[in-house]
């Protein structure tokens, strides 16, 4: 199921460091959403924040909200173990689990969740790596590690992880930064396949991605060293990358930029 | 800014590739032959020793009885007998030891790489710090003092395993922490990303991935105790026969046998020490080397 994300007047902080100032951004159910913007502006740290990866690192706060439809993620009571199942993440770096397999790294989610049952496992494990564009480079090889895979395949692996425990929401941190073109086609691809189940939130260096997979585009700057990232604009894509509103974005667009 | 890059550049008119000169050569084989030489230098007491233990040793524990009876009711002239009880010992002093101070160590270790930041966390590494400086003979002695003149037990293996838990804890904490940092945090986040709570992300996550390593550090550990010697003169009495209960009576150990053959000057004494030394390099030799099989096969199944 695929949800809408609100997210009103987010500020991030690590420790002292004020790393993002105030967002408010909407992100629609059912559609890719891309973060672009110069390095630094942090565009990783809200990533973070919109699955309480962000607390993960010692001192990193953040005041505001983020509702998934309609409910708070940092509402008092709420489990982050609870919200980050609901809400994954890929990373930049393939980080498949060394000591498992192909299959268990698929299933590790489910597996340590509590989730029992060969059959049950090994369908999803099917259907994740069906999803994540993998099944037919690695059906003959299922029980081989996860490391033995080359760095797109453990990347698309990474993704069939995610998703095999059915999130609403998937956060992609520059998923693509460390792949050739090929491999990168392939997850591009598979995002647009994956936005009809779930909405979708990437972060991206790279312009031509952005125009080609979101839908909508939020840029992020750096007013000056030291001061907090914010949110610039945010517009459907074609309207970012044609027409912006700010000045800002279309120099950073255009390659204009510092 | 071009000033900047221009300065970056090698001066145009040095050479690409410079040759060797003689007096690099001759650096290159000073040192060659100063590091080699220490390093034969380093080999030479080390092989003297194996050596004389084993040529020495070596009739004692090819005799038939060595591996399968004790010393009861061997005479101190006699060439007879066995340090079946004095293994026993060893070993299962060192297994308790093992048993107690390997899950409290890894439990410390845990604390203070995946919850230690507080000062509870600094003190416990201050502390782990002191405890890797404490001399086996003040272990012994602190034992003594709580386990058996404060608390009223009996000497007994239990006792010299407890002095070997107090040798064994900061080695284990000190390997296990450091095999746990280099688990990389990507694995940890990778995890949580997954909606898996922080225990589990350790138990089924870090915990397996560094596990080679925790288990060589907990292997060596056990090697190096089972040497130890203060802890046995201290805090169990020496036994010719075998007794198998380790909270109490007389217990042999290997170190503890050699202590005390050392008193007999007659040659089949001195033969039981030399068998005894060699047995207890044996058992440590084993030790290491699954030690290494241990670490081939887990490393075997990761790929
Ligand atoms: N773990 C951390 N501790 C303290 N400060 C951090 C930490 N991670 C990031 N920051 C700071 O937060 C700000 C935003 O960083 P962030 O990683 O979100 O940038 P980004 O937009 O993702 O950049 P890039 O495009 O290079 O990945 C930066 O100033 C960075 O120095
Ligand atoms: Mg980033």
């Amino acid at each position: 199921m695929s949800k809408r994300i609100d997210v009103k007047d987010l500020d991030i902080f690590y420790g002292n460091f004020h790393a993002v100032d105030s967002v408010t951004m909407a992100v629609q159910p059912r559609s890719v959403t891309a973060l672009i913007g110069p390095s630094g502006c942090g565009k990783s740290t809200l990533l973070r924040a919109l699955n309480r990866m962000h607390e993960v690192i010692p001192g990193a706060r953040v005041e505001g909200s983020v509702l998934l439809d309609g409910e708070d993620i940092y509402g008092s009571g709420i489990s982050p173990v609870s919200v980050r199942r609901t809400i994954g993440m890929v990373f930049q770096r393939p980080n498949p689990f060394p000591t498992m397999s192909i299959k268990d790294n698929v299933v590790a989610g489910l597996r340590l969740q509590g989730v029992k049952g060969k059959k049950e496992l090994d369908e999803i494990a099917e259907r994740s790596l069906r999803g994540a564009n993998l099944w037919d480079e690695v059906k003959d090889r299922l029980n081989r590690s996860g490391a033995s895979l080359s760095g797109g395949q453990q990347q698309r692996l990474c993704i069939a992880r995610a998703i095999a425990v059915r999130p609403d929401v998937l956060l992609m941190d520059e998923p693509c930064s460390a792949l050739d073109p090929i491999s990168t086609l392939a997850i591009e691809d598979l995002m647009s396949e994956l936005k009809d189940h779930f909405t979708i939130v990437i972060v991206t260096h790279n312009m031509q991605q952005a125009a080609r997979v979101s839908d909508q585009t939020a840029f992020f700057n750096l007013p000056g060293a030291g001061r907090p990232g914010r949110l610039i604009e945010m517009d459907d894509t074609a309207k970012i990358f044609s027409n912006p509103n700010q000045k800002a974005t279309e120099d950073y667009i255009s390659g204009r930029f510092g | 800014m071009t000033a900047d890059i221009d300065s970056l550049e090698r001066p145009s008119a040095s050479p690409t590739f410079i040759t060797i000169s003689p007096g690099r050569r001759v650096k290159d084989l000073v040192a060659r032959i100063l590091v080699t030489g220490a390093f034969l230098l380093a080999l030479v007491p080390l092989l003297w020793l194996l050596w004389t233990v084993v040529k020495r040793g070596f009739p004692a524990i090819t005799s038939a009885a060595w591996w399968t009876h004790s010393l009861q009711g061997v005479l101190p002239e006699q060439f007879a007998g066995g340090v079946y009880h004095a293994l026993y010992g060893t070993i299962v002093q060192a297994l308790i030891a093992a048993v107690l101070a390997v899950p409290l160590g890894i439990m410390v270790a845990i604390h203070l790489v995946e919850y230690g930041l507080g000062r509870l966390a600094r003190v416990t590494t201050f502390l782990v710090d002191v405890l890797s400086g404490v001399p086996s003979i003040v272990a012994a002695l602190f034992v003594f003092s709580v386990w058996i003149s404060t608390l009223g037990f009996q000497q007994s293996a239990l006792a010299v395993s407890l002095a070997l838990v107090l040798l064994m804890l900061p080695v284990v904490i000190r390997n296990t922490e450091e095999m746990l940092r280099l688990v990389p945090d990507e694995l940890r986040e990778a995890s949580y990303a997954l909606g898996v709570p922080k225990w589990k992300t350790i138990v089924r996550i870090v915990l397996p991935t560094a596990l080679s390593g925790i288990i060589s550090g907990v292997l060596l550990a056990l090697a190096r105790v089972m040497g130890e010697t203060a802890p046995v003169l201290v805090l169990v009495g020496y036994s010719r026969s075998i007794n198998f209960d380790v909270f109490q009576g007389n217990m042999a150990s290997l170190p503890l046998l050699i202590y005390s053959e050392l008193t007999n000057p007659l040659p089949a004494g001195q033969q039981r020490i030399w068998g005894a030394a060699l047995t207890l390099i044996i058992v440590i030799g084993v030790v290491y080397v699954l030690a290494a099989v241990v670490n081939r096969f887990l490393a075997r199944k990761r790929s």
